[in-house]
């Protein structure tokens, strides 16, 4: 990066009179702090992958193939904690949230840089307990992401660490909301109202409500298990007057809500993206916006969908199967809001664009199947198979990871200036979207066949399904290597390009590439909206 | 750059009331469990309560307000630029905050003496309400405790700030912040006061 001078590198260039490592660490740019999470967040993303390509190995064949019975527990704990708490709730907002909020709200900063800082460090702290949860005290953790008593509070295993870095991992999540709200309400610049937000931050902002809302639920469950594992607390032992059941309501309460936490910000990324490679407004601003305020509020009072078979009152159950199905509209707006923006548009298929049609059409296979689940009758026979989690990967992975995906090609070129071989980043969105279906797809099949999820092993009759899903899972790994593999080849030696390669219409284009270290040098003001493309001029190089 | 010299004072008191508000979620999913528990086993939490002492509990209420009090005299005189005055009411208000622990450890010791405490064996005898109770007294009021722990620490660090300048009648958003914070533990405390010691 040398022959390039300070100048052309903008913020990614040194800072005067300080060390480069400290500069970074330490610093207060927002723009930094992104590139930071997202650093983290992709090395925490491949730990996860190969985890996961352990687990579907081991499950080729029936018995034992790679890994005893206790280890696969521990694998799949970790997969899941992993993969939930490290990487898909931080992803998006944490990572792009960090760079593009404040750009695109023509923002010199977010409103309390050093707490974005300290945000990171909590981040990175969280991350090394949970990985030390691995290697220290009685084994790694077993009990699955969701650390249900009575198990979790009784096995030998590393769940106190573990449940330690989720608690500071929740604090780090609610620091990022906190300051991505106060940043949006006071430091926009003038000419942009609300109207004119781009869509990208209308889902953080409703994104950020449920960090703030919902963690703190979190955060007390994770300190409740601790109380009753070191103190022996009693509060969910049945023998002590405990009760169970209410850990399942408190756990759920945070991590229904969370699940739009991961899927929200994708679903901004892709809002913005449609529009820009339809060369099209997007259509129905304000449905989109509202429709993620909408997603936020009745996504947080569905919870309990998620115990249909725990012995709710009947009453109980079908109330939160109504609920679930209200969730359903909000979403189904957005994808015919993006569909409508598509028709008729002038479309270049770019990378970006390619994984924003392949996450409406993984996502909506996704939201399918929850409805499946939040309907009370079909749930009892698909609770806890693989019916689930093929479910979940479609809606997480298909969504949430396609979304993080996007991005990472849509700013790409703002972020570093340089251009990756776009034949290939399509290429491996395709591979990507294939080998997505042949993984998951099986599993919604062996769910209905009655597999449960989490076990260790299986009857015979499930193997061909299982094979079919573990070949998917190689296929996911080639993907997942080609775009890598590309995207490093573009940071080192892409073709550079201008301030505005795609000919997007918000602010971060109007700054050149990447990015100076103080965004703005006169602070903006906003004359248009963020999908007015007339006045929009095309500079590639 | 620019808002380093002149701080953003509505959106750090923003921030302030977004942060307070995870707090009362915080303890808001205790107060549900407590809830939960206290239809559960009305009778069981009746008698718990009547072996807390009601003395020991108001005495310490007073001990909180009181010190609510003098932060909110502080805040008053650091906008009036009285350091030595914000100083040690600052004192007071920490000074309180030992009170209220030290008065604390010994309810906390005399109930440990009668063998109650979580995981102990007389615990795991008891009647089924009672223990629920226990549980939630010491859950709520050990989580309290950390909270008033906490708020003696940034307390003493806002001291720090006013004794070296950084903290002044024109820029006290910092102090205002730290005492919001002190009145929601404060609070708390209001709430925890009648539920466990008054609801016999
Ligand atoms: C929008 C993104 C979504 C994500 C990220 C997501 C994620 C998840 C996850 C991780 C689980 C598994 C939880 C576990 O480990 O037990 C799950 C289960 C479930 N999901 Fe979703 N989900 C999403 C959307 C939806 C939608 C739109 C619906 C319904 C309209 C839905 C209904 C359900 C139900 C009912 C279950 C429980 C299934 C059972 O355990 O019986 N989900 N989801
Ligand atoms: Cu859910």
């Amino acid at each position: 990066m040398a022959d390039s001078g300070a100048a052309g590198n903008g913020f990614l260039g040194p800072v005067a009179g300080a060390g480069h490592v400290r500069a970074w660490l330490f610093s207060t740019d927002h723009k930094r702090i992104g590139l930071l999470y997202l650093t983290c967040i992709l090395v925490m993303f491949v730990v996860g992958v190969l985890l996961g390509l352990a687990i579907r190995l081991e499950l080729i064949a029936p018995g034992e193939t790679i890994m005893g019975a206790q280890t696969y527990n521990a694998v799949f704990t970790l997969h899941g904690v992993v993969m939930i708490f490290l990487v898909v709730i931080p992803s998006i907002p944490a990572a792009f949230g960090n760079i593009i909020l404040p750009l695109h709200i023509g923002a010199e900063d977010v409103a309390f840089p050093r707490l974005n800082n300290f945000s990171w460090w909590l981040y990175v702290i969280g991350a090394c307990i949970a990985v030390s949860a691995l290697f220290t005290g009685d084994g790694p953790p077993d009990t699955g992401w969701t650390f249900y008593v009575p198990f979790s509070a009784v096995t030998t295993t590393n769940v106190g660490l573990a449940v330690t870095a989720v608690f500071i991992l929740g604090f780090s999540s609610i620091l990022t909301g906190l300051n991505f709200i106060v940043t949006i309400h006071r430091l926009r610049a003038p000419g942009m109202g609300w109207g004119r937000l781009p869509l990208f931050v209308w889902t953080l902002y409703a994104t950020a409500w449920i960090q703030v809302l919902a963690t703190p639920i979190l955060g007390i469950t994770a300190l409740l298990i601790v109380a009753e594992r070191v103190l022996g607390m009693g509060i969910f032992d049945p023998a002590r007057g405990g009760d169970p059941i209410l850990y399942q309501h408190l756990f759920w309460i945070y991590s229904h809500p969370a699940v739009y936490i991961m899927i929200l910000p994708a679903m901004g990324v892709v809002s913005e993206i449609i529009p820009v490679f339809s060369r099209k407004r997007i259509f129905g601003y304000g449905t989109i916006a509202a429709s993620s305020l909408a997603i936020a509020f009745a996504g947080s009072l569905v919870w309990a969908h998620h115990m249909f078979t725990s012995g709710m009152s009947d009453t109980a159950v079908l109330v939160f199967s109504l609920l679930t199905f209200v969730v359903a509209i909000p979403s189904a707006v957005k994808v015919f809001n993006w569909v409508a923006t598509l028709y008729k548009g002038a479309i270049r298929l770019e990378p970006p664009l390619t994984f924003a049609l392949c996450f409406v059409f993984l996502f909506c296979v996704g939201g399918l199947t929850g409805l499946v689940l939040g309907s009370a009758g079909t749930d009892v026979h698909v609770h806890d198979t693989y019916f689930v989690v093929g479910h979940f990967h479609y809606v997480i992975f298909g969504g949430t990871g396609f979304g993080l995906f996007g991005a990472m090609h849509y700013w790409f070129p703002k972020i570093f200036g340089r251009m990756y071989d776009r034949r290939r980043a399509n290429a491996s969105a395709l591979i990507l979207a294939v080998g997505l279906n042949v993984l998951y797809f099986p599993m919604l099949i062996l769910g209905l066949q009655g597999m449960p999820r989490r076990y260790y092993d299986y009857l015979p009759q499930y193997t061909d399904m299982h094979v079919v899903s573990t070949v998917g899972s190689w296929i996911v790994a080639v993907g997942l290597a080609l775009m890598f593999w590309n995207l490093w080849r573009g940071l080192r030696a892409g073709q550079r390009v201008g301030a505005n390669p795609w000919g997007a219409a918000t602010l971060e284009w109007t700054l050149s590439s990447p990015p100076p270290h103080h965004n703005f040098a006169r602070e903006p003001v906003v004359t248009a909206g963020p999908y007015e493309f007339a006045e929009v001029r095309l500079d590639d190089a | 750059m620019t808002h380093e010299v002149q701080p953003d004072y509505i959106g750090a008191k923003m921030g302030m009331w977004l942060f307070l508000f995870t707090e009362i979620l915080l303890f808001g999913g205790l107060f549900v469990l407590f809830a939960v528990h206290l239809s559960r086993y009305p009778a069981g939490f009746h008698a718990g309560s009547a072996t807390l002492s009601v003395p020991f509990g108001s005495a310490n209420t007073v001990v909180l307000i009181t010190s609510s009090l003098t932060m909110a005299l502080a805040v008053t005189a650091v906008q009036r630029g009285e350091r030595r005055r914000t100083l040690a009411l600052l004192g007071a208000t920490v000074g309180l905050a030992g009170v209220f622990l030290i008065n604390k450890f010994f309810e906390w010791s005399a109930k440990f003496q009668h063998g109650i405490y979580p995981g102990s064996e007389h615990m795991l005898e008891m009647e089924k309400g009672q223990a629920a109770f226990y549980a939630m007294y010491y859950a709520m009021t050990g989580l309290h405790g950390l909270h008033v722990v906490i708020g003696m620490c940034v307390i003493a660090w806002v001291m720090g700030l006013v004794a070296a300048g950084r903290v002044h009648r024109d820029r006290f958003v910092t102090l205002e912040n730290a005492g919001l914070y002190w009145h929601l533990v404060d609070l708390v405390w209001i709430y925890l006061f009648p539920l466990f010691y008054l609801v016999t």
